[in-house]
């Protein structure tokens, strides 16, 4: 079974990195930039084919480890 | 004063931290493994030195903070034990809810190398006791995620219970934009949690401590943390 986690930073929070990149799109000529958040993807896979668990696994893994719950928020998602 | 310096994969500090440390205390001091469970009995200091633990994978300090020791390191602090963190050791105390707060990227995107000042905000704490209120040391800083950050709520409760210990300045003492040289909130160069035992710093006090390093500025912390054993004993 195939998982996603998406970390992204809350809003409000400063991004330097997001506003590099957008000045990056910018000056490449990218039309209707308006603003950039970065954030971080994790595909994870999982050996059993229970969703509720797998969705359970997710969020502890995301609250424990994957996010920073200070500055950044996740979605949880089983994609297959 | 029995000090222990945690090691973790890709810290890159601790024989410097352990060098301050006996040349303050005359001790030598443990250095202990991540995947231990257990702090060395006796232990009066614990420090948790700087590097790039994990080579910053994730966030700065996030694997290093779940690592076994770090749970030892939450009851030793949790029972009144001095806790020192400096730079990685921050990142990581912040990443492991011992301290609150974050460490973000520097505002200016680039790692910065170089000595800076910071003022010691107050005296009367184990982790200043070596300097007066107001004085204005020199100490080099070595980070690229040093921009500490907090909600409006933390830091005014950080500022109100004068938890904001050193905080960044001009040569002369001036806290200024101009010195704020990673966008840190309130200028914070370093913070201790509620109970005042567990303290965060960017810079490198243990790096300013010989002759031969060109600065003495750091010896200041570590006399005042061989004092404080001094006196309780």
């Amino acid at each position: 079974m195939k998982a996603r986690v998406t970390v992204t930073l809350k809003s409000g929070i400063l991004d330097p990195q997001g506003k590099a990149i957008e000045g990056a799109l910018k000056s490449l000529g990218v039309d209707g930039v308006a603003s950039v958040r970065q954030g971080k993807v994790f595909d994870i896979e999982f050996a059993a084919t229970d969703k509720a668990k797998a969705e359970a696994a997710l969020k502890a893994a995301a609250d424990k480890l994957l996010a920073n719950t200070v500055i950044e928020n996740y979605r949880v998602e089983v994609l297959s | 004063m029995k000090s222990a310096v945690l090691v973790f994969p890709g810290i890159n500090r601790e024989r410097d931290m352990a060098r301050a440390l006996k040349l303050a205390s005359g001790n030598e001091t443990a250095m202990v493994w991540h995947a231990e469970t257990a702090l060395p009995k006796g232990t009066d200091l614990v420090v948790v030195p700087g590097g790039f633990s994990y080579g910053d994978y994730l966030r700065c300090g996030a694997i290093a903070a779940r690592a076994p020791v770090m749970d030892a390191v939450r009851d030793f602090a949790a029972s009144g034990g001095l806790v020192l963190g400096v730079c990685n050791g921050f990142q990581i105390l912040c990443e492991s809810g011992l301290l609150p707060g974050v460490l973000m990227r520097n505002a200016g995107l680039k790692f910065v190398c170089r000595d800076v000042h910071m003022r010691i905000e107050r005296s009367d704490t184990p982790f200043t006791r070596g300097y007066n209120a107001g004085q204005v040391i020199r100490v080099p800083v070595a980070h690229g995620e040093g921009n500490y950050e907090a909600d409006e709520e933390t830091l005014k409760r950080l500022e109100g219970d004068g938890r904001v210990l050193y905080r960044y300045c001009s040569a002369e003492g001036v806290v200024d934009e101009a010195s704020n040289f990673n966008g840190a909130a309130h200028s914070i160069a370093g913070i201790v949690n509620e109970r005042g035992n567990v303290l965060g710093m960017m810079p490198h006090p243990e790096n300013h401590v010989e002759e031969i390093m060109g600065c003495t500025d750091g010896r200041g912390l570590f006399a005042g943390l061989v004092q404080q054993f001094d006196k309780a004993a």
